[in-house]
C-alpha cells in the first residue's frame, strides 16, 4: 500500500476535456489526489475522467470519482467515466448506490442553548439518580428482610464467598492500616500533652478518637473502595454481557441473586474489620504511648477501662450496619446503571467509590451531631 | 460459482497461486489438541467458505492465521511472508492488508460507528478528517447501515446491524484479504441474502480474497468458491460444491446431503 502514485492529468481533446487518471487509485494516496481533483475546474461542455490507465481502484478511489463527476456536473459540465473494465464499473455502481443512500446530519444546537439544557438536565438527572437510589435501597431493604424471614431461601455459597472476599481478604490491610493510624494518634498526642505533663490522657485521646470515629470510618472508606468498586465492575460486566437481562427471563430477581448476598455479606463482615480495626489502633497506639512516654501496657489497659466506658465502641460499632448497607448499595445500584460500552463500567465504578465515600461521611457526621445532642 | 469476473476466482489451485498458505498447524490448548498437522491454501482472489462442527477450531484457524493465536507448531505464509517469524514492522504492514470481522463484530463500545470504522484509518493513513469523515459515511451506507447508524454507539445497534458496521470497520483499510467469522449468523434471510452479495460484490470489484467461516448452507451456494471442510483435527477435503457433494465421509455427507442442504440447493 506503500508510495501509491497516482497522477491525474487533464488534456483538451477536440471532443472535449479529458481527465486521466493513472497509477493505483486507492485510499493509501487519497489525500494529495483529493487535493488535486479540488483543484480541476469545471468547463462548458464534455469532460471525461479516463481510468483505462488505473491499476488499482478501491472504494474510496471510488467515492473520489463519484464526488468529482457530482461537482463538475453541479458547476455545468457534462461528465462521463471512461475506460472502466466490468469490476471497476461495478464498483463505482455499488459505491455510488451508497453514496445516495447518505443523508445530511441534522444541525448541531447552538453551543449557548446546548449549554444551558445541559445544566437542567444535569440537576433533573440528580435528583431522579437520587430517587432511584432511594427506590433501590428500599428493594433490596425488603428482599433482604424477606431472606430473614425465610433463611432457607438464602443462598449460603454466594454468601459465604462474598464474606470471604469482602471481609476476610481485606483484614490484612485494615488491621495495618489501623494500626499505623493508633501509631500516629500516639505519637501526636504525646508530643502534645507532654506540653501540660497531661501524659496519661494519651491513652483517652486514643482510645476516644478511633472507637468512636476514626477505627470505623476509615474501615468504612477501605472497604467502600476495595468492595464497593468489586460489586460495581462485577455487576456492570454482568449488565454488559446480558446476563441480568438472563437472569430476569429465568425467573431469577437479579436483587435477590447478586445484591442481598453482598449486602449481607458486608453487613455481617464491616464490624467485625471495624471491631479488629479499633483493636489494631489500640496496639499501635499503646505501643506509641509505651515507647514515648512509658506508659507501660498494663497501665495503659487500666486507664482504658477506668476512662473509656464501653460506650465509645458501641456508638463506634453502631454506625457499621448503615455503612454496610450504603456501601454495598451503591456499589451494586451503579453496577445496575451500566450500559453500553465497556467504559460506562469504569465511570459507574469511579463513581460508586466516590458516592459510597460521600455517603459514609455524610452518615458519620450525622451520627455525630446526633451523639452529642444526645449528652452521649 | 459461475461467470465470475474477479481474478482467479476460477483458476485451478496452483501453489504459486496461494495468498495463505498453512502447513502442519497444530494448536493446543492445555491437553486438547484443536489441530493437528493441518494444511490449508486460500487462493488469491477467492472466496473460501470453511465449515466444520461447533467446536472443531474454525474460529481457532481464523485466529491463528490472523496473529491472534500462536501456533504450537506448523508454518504460515500470507503474501508469501512467513507470518510467525516477520518483524513487528513487518507485521503491520501484513495486517494492513486484512481486515477482519470477528465473530461478534468486535466494534470499539465507546466509539460511535463512524469513529470506530475511522480508528484504522487514523492509525495507518494520514487524511484529513474532512475526508475520513466522507469514507466512512460512504462505508456506513456501502454496508447496508441506514445513515444515522454512523452517529450510533454499537449498544445502541441490533446484532445484525453491529455485524454490518464490523464489516465496515475490516473494510477500512481497502484490505486485499477479509476474514469473515460467521458474518451471517444472526441475520434475517433477507439480511443474510443481502450481506451475501455485498461480499461477492466487493470481492469481485476489489479482487478480494474472502475467508469465511460459515454455517449458512446458502451462502456457501451463493458466494463461495471453494469449500473447506474442518473435520478430525485438519482440513478434510477442500473443493467446490460440486466436489462436496461426492466425498464419502459421513460428516460430509450428513451435512450436504441433509435436510437443511437440499432445502438451500433447491432455492
Ligand atoms: N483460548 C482458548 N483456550 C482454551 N480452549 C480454547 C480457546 N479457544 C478455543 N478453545 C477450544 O478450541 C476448540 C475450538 O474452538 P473454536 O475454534 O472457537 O470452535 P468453532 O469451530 O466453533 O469456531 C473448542 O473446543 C474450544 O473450547
Ligand atoms: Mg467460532
Amino acid at each position: 500500500m506503500s508510495g501509491a502514485q497516482t497522477d491525474l492529468t487533464l488534456e483538451d481533446t477536440r471532443d472535449g476535456a479529458v481527465l486521466r487518471f493513472a497509477g493505483r487509485l486507492v485510499v493509501a494516496g487519497l489525500a494529495p489526489l483529493e487535493r488535486a481533483a479540488a483543484a480541476v475546474k469545471a468547463r462548458p461542455g464534455p469532460i471525461a475522467l479516463d481510468l483505462s490507465r488505473v491499476e488499482a481502484l478501491d472504494t474510496a478511489g471510488a467515492w473520489l470519482l463519484i464526488t468529482l463527476r457530482d461537482r463538475l456536473t453541479a458547476e455545468g459540465a457534462q461528465v462521463t467515466i471512461e475506460g472502466t473494465g466490468p469490476a471497476e464499473a461495478s464498483l463505482i455502481e455499488t459505491v455510488e448506490k451508497a453514496l445516495a443512500k447518505i443523508e445530511p446530519a441534522p444541525p448541531a444546537p447552538s453551543g449557548f442553548l446546548n449549554w444551558v439544557a445541559g445544566v437542567g438536565e444535569g440537576v433533573a438527572g440528580a435528583w431522579a439518580s437520587f430517587l432511584d437510589l432511594l427506590a433501590f435501597l428500599g428493594v433490596t431493604l425488603a428482599r433482604t428482610a424477606g431472606l430473614l424471614v425465610r433463611p432457607w431461601r438464602m443462598r449460603a455459597a454466594p454468601l459465604v464467598h462474598h464474606m470471604q472476599e469482602v471481609g476476610f481478604n481485606a483484614f490484612p490491610i485494615v488491621f495495618l492500616m489501623s494500626f499505623l493510624i493508633g501509631i500516629v494518634l500516639g505519637f501526636q498526642g504525646a508530643s502534645q500533652l507532654q506540653q501540660f505533663g497531661a501524659e496519661v490522657f494519651v491513652v483517652t485521646l486514643i482510645a476516644v478518637s478511633l472507637l468512636r470515629e476514626l477505627g470505623i470510618l476509615l474501615t468504612a472508606i477501605i472497604v467502600a473502595g476495595r468492595s464497593g468498586s468489586a460489586f460495581a465492575a462485577s455487576i456492570g460486566s454482568m449488565k454488559i454481557r446480558e446476563e441480568i437481562d438472563a437472569m430476569r427471563t429465568l425467573g431469577l430477581d437479579p436483587i435477590e441473586v447478586l445484591v442481598v448476598p453482598r449486602t449481607l455479606a458486608l453487613l455481617i463482615m464491616l464490624p467485625v474489620l471495624g471491631f479488629i480495626a479499633n483493636m489494631a489502633g489500640l496496639l499501635g497506639g499503646g505501643l506509641m504511648a509505651w515507647i514515648e512516654l512509658g506508659v507501660s501496657p498494663g497501665m495503659f489497659v487500666t486507664r482504658l477501662y477506668d476512662t473509656t466506658g464501653v460506650w465509645q465502641l458501641a456508638i463506634g460499632m453502631i454506625k457499621a450496619p448503615f455503612f454496610a448497607i450504603i456501601i454495598a448499595v451503591v456499589g451494586c445500584w451503579q453496577g445496575m446503571l451500566v450500559g453500553g460500552s465497556a467504559e460506562s463500567v469504569g465511570q459507574r465504578t469511579t463513581a460508586a467509590v466516590v458516592m459510597a465515600i460521600f455517603a459514609v461521611i455524610i452518615i458519620d457526621a450525622v451520627f455525630s451531631i446526633f451523639f452529642s445532642e444526645m449528652g452521649l | 460459482m459461475d461467470g465470475a469476473p474477479a481474478p482467479a476466482a476460477q483458476a485451478v489451485p496452483a501453489e504459486r497461486d496461494a495468498i495463505i498458505r498453512v502447513r502442519g498447524l497444530v494448536n493446543r490448548f492445555g491437553t486438547q489438541t484443536v489441530h493437528d498437522g493441518l494444511d490449508l491454501d486460500v487462493m488469491r482472489g477467492e472466496v473460501l467458505g470453511i465449515v466444520g462442527g461447533s467446536g472443531t477450531g474454525k474460529s481457532v484457524l481464523l485466529r491463528t492465521i490472523t496473529g491472534l493465536n500462536r501456533p504450537a507448531e506448523g508454518s504460515i505464509e500470507v503474501f508469501g511472508q512467513d507470518v510467525l517469524r516477520v518483524s513487528a514492522e513487518e507485521r503491520t504492514e501484513i495486517e494492513k492488508r486484512w481486515g477482519v470481522l470477528f465473530q461478534d463484530g468486535a466494534l470499539f463500545s465507546s466509539l460511535t460507528v463512524a469513529q470506530n470504522i475511522m480508528a484504522p484509518m487514523r492509525e495507518h493513513l494520514k487524511l484529513p478528517q474532512r475526508l475520513m469523515d466522507a469514507l466512512a459515511a460512504m462505508k456506513v451506507t456501502l454496508v447496508g447501515l441506514p445513515s444515522f447508524a454512523g452517529a450510533k454507539f454499537p449498544s445502541e445497534l441490533s446484532g445484525g446491524m453491529r455485524k454490518r458496521a464490523g464489516l465496515a470497520r475490516a473494510l477500512s483499510l481497502e484490505p486485499e484479504i477479509v476474514f469473515l467469522d460467521e458474518p451471517t449468523a444472526g441475520l434475517d434471510p433477507i439480511g443474510a441474502a443481502a450481506f451475501d452479495e455485498l461480499i461477492r460484490q466487493l470481492q469481485q470489484s476489489l479482487g478480494l480474497t474472502v475467508f469465511m467461516v460459515t454455517h449458512d448452507l446458502d451462502s456457501l451456494h451463493a458466494i463461495c468458491d471453494r469449500i473447506a471442510v474442518l473435520a478430525e483435527k485438519k482440513v478434510l477435503v477442500t473443493g467446490t460444491m460440486a466436489d462436496m457433494m461426492e466425498v464419502d465421509h459421513p460428516w460430509v455427507r450428513e451435512y450436504f446431503h441433509g435436510p437443511r442442504a437440499r432445502a438451500a440447493q433447491g432455492g
